[in-house]
């Protein structure tokens, strides 16, 4: 904005509130508030390949570590997801290094016993809670490792459902436990063991496989574009928005 | 405490007001010729002046978006070293080379390895790391016809109005009729979708379905089909090559597709990859910001399978049409432009203008949407302009919870909840103002029903094949939510499951890059002067805050 006819002091104030002072591994820099880490860095003149991915907090690519000026906390954010702040000292994290047992789902059951014979560590959780307080996603993080202990897979899939693998969890644990590999593990095991099958989906599947649309669908296909208007328009008026989702 | 800024208090008082009235209100849809006027109008594709032909190659004389038609006459990044790679010991040699590691990549690497092809003799490429894609992206769900209120035919149909009856029907025929297959196969891998006690799928509806159709998982549903593939692929022992894109495809002697030129990203050492098939899986161009629109896409979505199949003699369709996502984010401008999920709408939320206002039924297809929101904004001016100079309308949010009762934000939008409040917006109370974004790649590479790709004449190019984003034919002119999730996984399957077969026949002779050289030549002939070197791998950012 024009700062004309405006004192010094005005300056001053107006440049601190439209800028803020961040260290990117150890450098200090000035950025436009407001910016995510992510778009911060990218003002800056990094082209960045490692620790960016989706850049719509999804991804869990975009692990950044950080402290802030006068605070002994160790934060961990999203670079897409978490606006800079003044005082910042921030490091990417280009990778973390976890190792994934390779395993057949179709060989396995949904008990504790199964994770724990491929993910001995988690029996090491001392319930610190740090992996809780640093999830990005604000998962109960440690509430699921303790349920897996328990045997409570459904809860453990259910807890740890909007994970996004970031591995900040796994980076922080004392236990070095590879929590999103653990959790991965779980969701399948309830996915595929203790979330009850849909009946209609598997008749559905044999219908087509007997070919029972084969004739009427080819019959509407051969009919082309005008048969395809007239019936797609007939169908879409009888669309009734109701109740989809019994509360 | 609002993330909103003190300027948008009186709208969204105002919508606050009308919510009442406006629950009994069902918008009126649109008729074909007002729809058509709409579209004509407003709508981004139909602007003659961001479009020309493109002047070489198999497609000479296709109408594309400016943008586009750069990247398609740039120069190959090899122009000047092509002759210079030693071709003759490769760095790998396998039978199946799978270019990109979203969805159609991962399903088609399990389906080549279902159908035999051992799992060392697999490669999956990719530009990031693997699972880097717009498929993790997706929200809302994936369509199947499952019920006994729906069926194929009327999948089918809902497809082909979605995409203007101009999409391809044998491939329609072909989604429609492997979608409940390929929920059952994602529920046997232990998909987590959403169900009722007994099994029964949850599904919803979405812009331009005419049945209850969409399955989802939470709205982390691609998320959710992408990691569960990605483990299923580590699993069974499939190579992936990270940070590795390729930057163009080689032939043999005998005119034939052989494999990959890749890219190690952090070195820049180029690696050569020799395949008896080679399946491109690359996704979309949401990151070339046509006509300056912001994006819902990922980092790396920057068109560069169709540019490669291109030079090698692919022919294109319908890459003149853009899908635009009627609800972008347009406030905060952290998250400009990043998805607004359509079962938001599925699950009841009205747009809504300044006045407070409906003026479109939400659930039309999501070209007319989009229109519409910027008929909203540009014509008529009852948009809301933001404190930096854009526009929105308003995503009526909280009317879900009273549909729906309360919780239901929180159980079945956990995403979008935690995306505003990261940023003071909590859509349970307040409503969330939205623009169009750039969205999805209706168009792209043609294919045959073996997701062969087709050069001049309908002729299949040698070993290479496609499926995704990359490819046209599926959509037509525009695609219907929850389709893309459907097409990747139904057309990776097929993809992987036709390389598979195909590679007994294959004898690959001698390497080469010589189709560099040749199209280098014929940008020459047509008297293309330009500085452009594709494919881009990934937009520069650096120094700019236009696209924050």
């Amino acid at each position: 904005m024009p700062s004309r006819g405006k004192n010094n002091g005005e300056k001053v104030e107006e440049e601190k509130r439209r800028y803020v002072t961040i260290y990117f591994m150890g450098k200090r820099y000035r950025v436009p508030a407001g910016l995510t880490i992510l778009k911060a860095l990218e003002y800056l003149g990094y082209r960045l390949i490692r620790g960016v991915g989706c850049r719509g907090g999804f991804c869990g690519a975009c692990t950044t570590v950080y402290r802030k000026h006068g605070d002994y906390r160790l934060y961990v954010g999203l670079a897409c997801q978490t606006p800079v702040e003044d005082g910042m000292y921030l490091t990417q994290i280009p990778f973390v290094p976890a190792e994934k047992p390779r395993y057949d789902i179709e060989k396995m059951s949904p008990s504790s016993s199964v994770v724990l014979a491929l993910f001995p560590e988690i029996a090491r959780c001392i319930a610190c809670n740090t992996c809780t307080k640093v999830c990005p996603q604000e998962l109960q993080v440690m509430d699921a490792i303790q349920a897996i202990l328990r045997g409570d897979i459904a809860k453990a899939a259910r807890l740890t459902f909007d994970c996004i693998s970031c591995g900040s969890c796994t980076l922080r644990c004392p236990a070095e436990i590879q929590h999103f590999y653990v959790f991965q593990l779980v969701r399948r095991l309830y996915g595929k063991y203790i979330a009850p099958k849909a009946k209609h989906l598997e008749k559905r599947v044999k219908e087509i496989e007997q070919g029972l649309y084969e004739d009427k669908l080819n019959k509407v296909i051969s009919g082309g574009p005008e048969l395809w208007r007239d019936l797609a328009e007939k169908l879409i008026k009888g669309v009734e928005i109701e109740e989809v989702i019994q509360g | 405490m609002s993330g909103y800024p003190p300027e948008f208090r009186e709208s969204i008082r105002i919508v606050e007001e009308t919510r009442e009235k406006r629950l009994e209100e069902k918008y009126p849809l649109m008729g074909d010729k007002e729809k058509e006027e709409l579209l004509r109008k407003w709508h981004p594709d139909y602007k003659p002046e961001q479009k020309r032909r493109i002047r070489v190659g198999a497609s000479k004389g296709e109408l594309a978006p400016l943008e586009v038609a750069d990247l398609l006459e740039a120069h190959s990044r090899l122009r000047n070293i092509y002759k210079d790679l030693d071709l003759s010991e490769p760095d790998y040699d396998v039978d199946i080379l799978i270019i990109g590691g979203g969805g159609a990549g991962a399903s088609a690497a399990l389906w080549a390895h279902y159908s035999g092809v051992p799992a060392d003799r697999i490669l999956i490429a990719t530009k990031l790391r693997f699972g880097d894609a717009n498929t993790k992206m997706a929200q809302g769900g994936i369509q199947a016809a499952d019920k006994d209120y729906d069926s194929p035919v009327i999948h089918f149909l809902d497809v082909m109005r979605g995409g203007h009856y101009t999409n391809d029907p044998k491939l329609v025929k072909i989604l429609v009729t492997t979608a409940p297959f390929i929920i059952k196969w994602l529920e046997d891998l232990g998909v987590m979708f959403d169900k009722e006690e007994n099994g029964e799928m949850i599904e919803i509806s979405g812009g331009g379905t005419s049945r209850y159709r969409m399955h989802s998982a939470g709205d982390y549903t691609g998320l959710e089909i992408m990691r569960v593939l990605m483990d299923e692929v580590l699993n069974k022992g499939i190579n992936t090559l990270e940070f590795s894109p390729a930057v163009e495809l080689l032939m043999d002697d005998k005119g034939q597709v052989a494999g990959a030129v890749l890219m190690n990203l952090e070195t820049e050492e180029y690696l050569i990859v020799r395949a008896k098939a080679t399946i491109l899986t690359t996704g979309g161009f949401g990151r070339l910001h046509i006509q300056g629109f912001q994006t819902t896409n990922h980092y790396g979505a920057t068109m560069d399978g169709v540019v490669m199949a291109y030079r090698v003699g692919a022919t294109i369709r319908d890459l003149d049409s853009v899908q635009y996502h009627p609800t972008g984010a347009a406030w905060p401008p952290q998250i400009a432009g990043q998805l607004v999920t359509e079962k938001v709408r599925g699950l009841g939320a009205q747009l809504v203008n300044i006045e407070g206002n409906q003026f479109v039924y939400p659930l039309e297809p999501r070209d007319v949407v989009a229109a519409a929101i910027i008929r909203e904004c540009r014509g008529r001016k009852k948009g809301i302009r933001t404190p930096v100079g854009t526009w929105g309308v308003w995503l009526d949010s909280p009317m879900i919870e009273i549909i729906r009762g309360e919780g239901t934000i929180e159980r079945y939008l956990p995403a979008m909840l935690r995306q505003f409040k990261r940023f003071g917006i909590d859509i349970r109370k307040e409503p969330i103002l939205v623009y169009p974004t750039l969205h999805y790649q209706n168009g792209g590479i043609r294919i045959n029903t073996q997701c062969q790709v087709l050069g001049s004449g309908d002729k299949p190019i040698p070993n290479l094949f496609a499926a995704g984003e990359v490819t046209g034919g599926v959509h037509g002119k525009n695609r219907l939510m929850g389709n893309s999730l459907l097409e990747i996984t139904v057309f990776g399957r097929l993809a992987g499951i036709h390389a598979a077969k195909h590679i007994g026949k294959v004898k690959l002779g001698k390497l080469t890059l010589d189709h560099v050289r040749r199209w280098e030549e014929m940008l020459e002939r047509e008297g293309i002067k330009t500085d452009l070197e594709a494919p881009i791998l990934l937009p520069d950012y650096r120094g700019d805050i236009v696209y924050r």
